[in-house]
């Protein structure tokens, strides 16, 4: 149990998907004007992360990995897939953000309004990709503790978002070198905001 | 039917009719535009991942560089090869599986001949995948245009964003640890008198703050960058 709250709180705080590894940065830095919408498009990550990490582990684990393919028969044991893994995490990852989209649609018509747009942006996000390739570097034991790395890395990237759209909300109102204004003042800020981060790993779990 | 096989033709002789030179003055801006006033990484904002994460060093970078060229030139013709037979509906899918072979391409083609530097981008060249300047290109330009065009404009950008990258890269590596390319390049004499490296640009958020200082410098040279308020 221990194990499973230190990693969650690990793959939040430490190993923060914005300013520890800047995984979907471009999405990051695109939609983060208004809280409102940094809001919705978090939210749309932490899910899509939730549920694609855990789905690719299964994949890497049966299918992918040298040996893994071992219960198909001995004369199989050699095996070694793990070229095919790019395809195969991108293609789950396309089709899931396809699917959530549908069933979102279907059965929650105000959630869809809200994170309509987003969805479908989420295919090419990096941090869902970079997600499920950390996952097969990391080498994890089972299936809960990649559903909950995957947990986790969204809401550290919630978090992130979300800040950095208060801020710049703020921001619009100071007096800021013309040059600067806009995406090199974003910039310098989410620097600012890593070197905070940067503080967090001095914990040890 | 005939109307069809007319909207088919460039895509399978990809020589039209009106020919240009193949290096005319709006081939040439194709190349030179993303150097500097439509640069992908200070005004597209695409891109930015990977372009923070592999700039502790020059060498990474630059293989970063070489490979990111290769995908984007290769991917923007195949795409633009298809971009008549792609339905529309499903073209992300499409273009990610093209864009996900070719990287795949790459990263067993650098585990064979570059271990070490493959080693060392780790999981940043599976993430070439999702480098939003692929996509975004692909979207914006190759979809809609000629084969030898769209190879121009990917390769075009492919170097812009090399050139960013080389450019944070370099001033990482000669203040963070004082070596270019892995060589030592600041002498010994300097530590003698007291100068020390600088840890901090070494770790991350240092990237985040050179790529700042270079939009700045860059806009204000470039005025007409400069965003409205």
């Amino acid at each position: 149990m221990e194990d499973y709250l230190n990693l969650f709180v690990k793959s939040i705080f430490i190993e923060n998907m914005i300013f520890a590894y800047f995984l979907g940065m471009c999405s990051y830095l695109a939609v983060s004007k208004t809280v409102k919408t940094a809001n919705g498009l978090g939210l749309a990550v932490i899910f899509v992360l939730t549920i694609t990490v855990p789905i690719n582990f299964l994949l890497n684990e049966y299918l992918l990995q040298p040996g893994s393919l071992s219960w198909l028969g001995t004369e199989y044991e050699y095996l070694d897939l793990s070229f095919l893994s790019f395809i195969m995490f991108i293609a789950v990852i396309a089709s899931m953000v396809q699917l959530v989209e549908m069933i979102v649609e279907k059965f929650s018509p105000e959630l869809y309004g809200a994170l309509g747009i987003f969805l479908p942006l989420i295919a090419v996000n990096c941090a869902i990709l970079g997600g499920s390739l950390f996952m097969q570097q990391k080498d994890f034991s089972g299936i809960l503790e990649s559903s909950i790395y995957g947990f986790g890395s969204g809401i550290g990237w919630f978090l992130a978002i979300v800040a950095i759209a208060a801020i710049r909300e703020k921001i619009t109102y100071s007096n800021i070198p013309g040059p600067l204004r806009g995406l090199g003042i974003t910039f310098i800020i989410t620097g600012l905001m890593a070197i905070g981060f940067m503080s967090f790993m001095g914990i040890k779990l | 039917m005939s109307k069809e096989n007319n909207r088919l033709k460039p895509s399978l002789f990809f020589l039209s009719k009106d020919r240009e030179a193949l290096f005319s003055k709006k081939n040439r801006a194709l190349l030179s535009d993303p150097m500097d006033d439509n640069n992908p990484i200070t005004v597209q904002v695409l891109g930015i991942c990977s372009a923070l994460a592999i700039t502790v060093q020059l060498k990474p970078a630059i293989v970063m560089t070489i490979s990111v060229i290769a995908v984007m030139g290769a991917s923007n013709v195949i795409v633009s090869i298809l971009r008549n037979l792609i339905p529309n509906r499903i073209r992300i899918i499409v273009q990610l599986v093209v864009v996900a072979s070719l990287v795949a391409l790459v990263d067993q083609v650098l585990k064979a001949f570059a271990y070490d530097v493959y080693k060392e981008l780790s999981i940043f060249i599976g993430l070439i995948i999702t480098n939003c300047i692929v996509m975004g290109r692909l979207e914006a330009f190759a979809l809609g245009n000629g084969v030898w065009k769209s190879f121009l404009d990917g390769v075009g950008n492919a170097a812009g964003y090399g050139v960013i990258l080389i450019i944070v890269a370099f001033f990482r590596e000669l203040l963070g640890s004082g070596n270019l390319y892995g060589y030592k390049v600041i002498p010994d004499a300097f530590y003698e008198m007291g100068y020390e490296n600088n840890g901090l640009m070494l770790l991350s958020p240092m990237a985040l703050i050179t790529v700042g200082i270079l939009i700045w410098i860059q806009r204000s040279k470039n005025r007409k960058l400069i965003e409205e308020k």
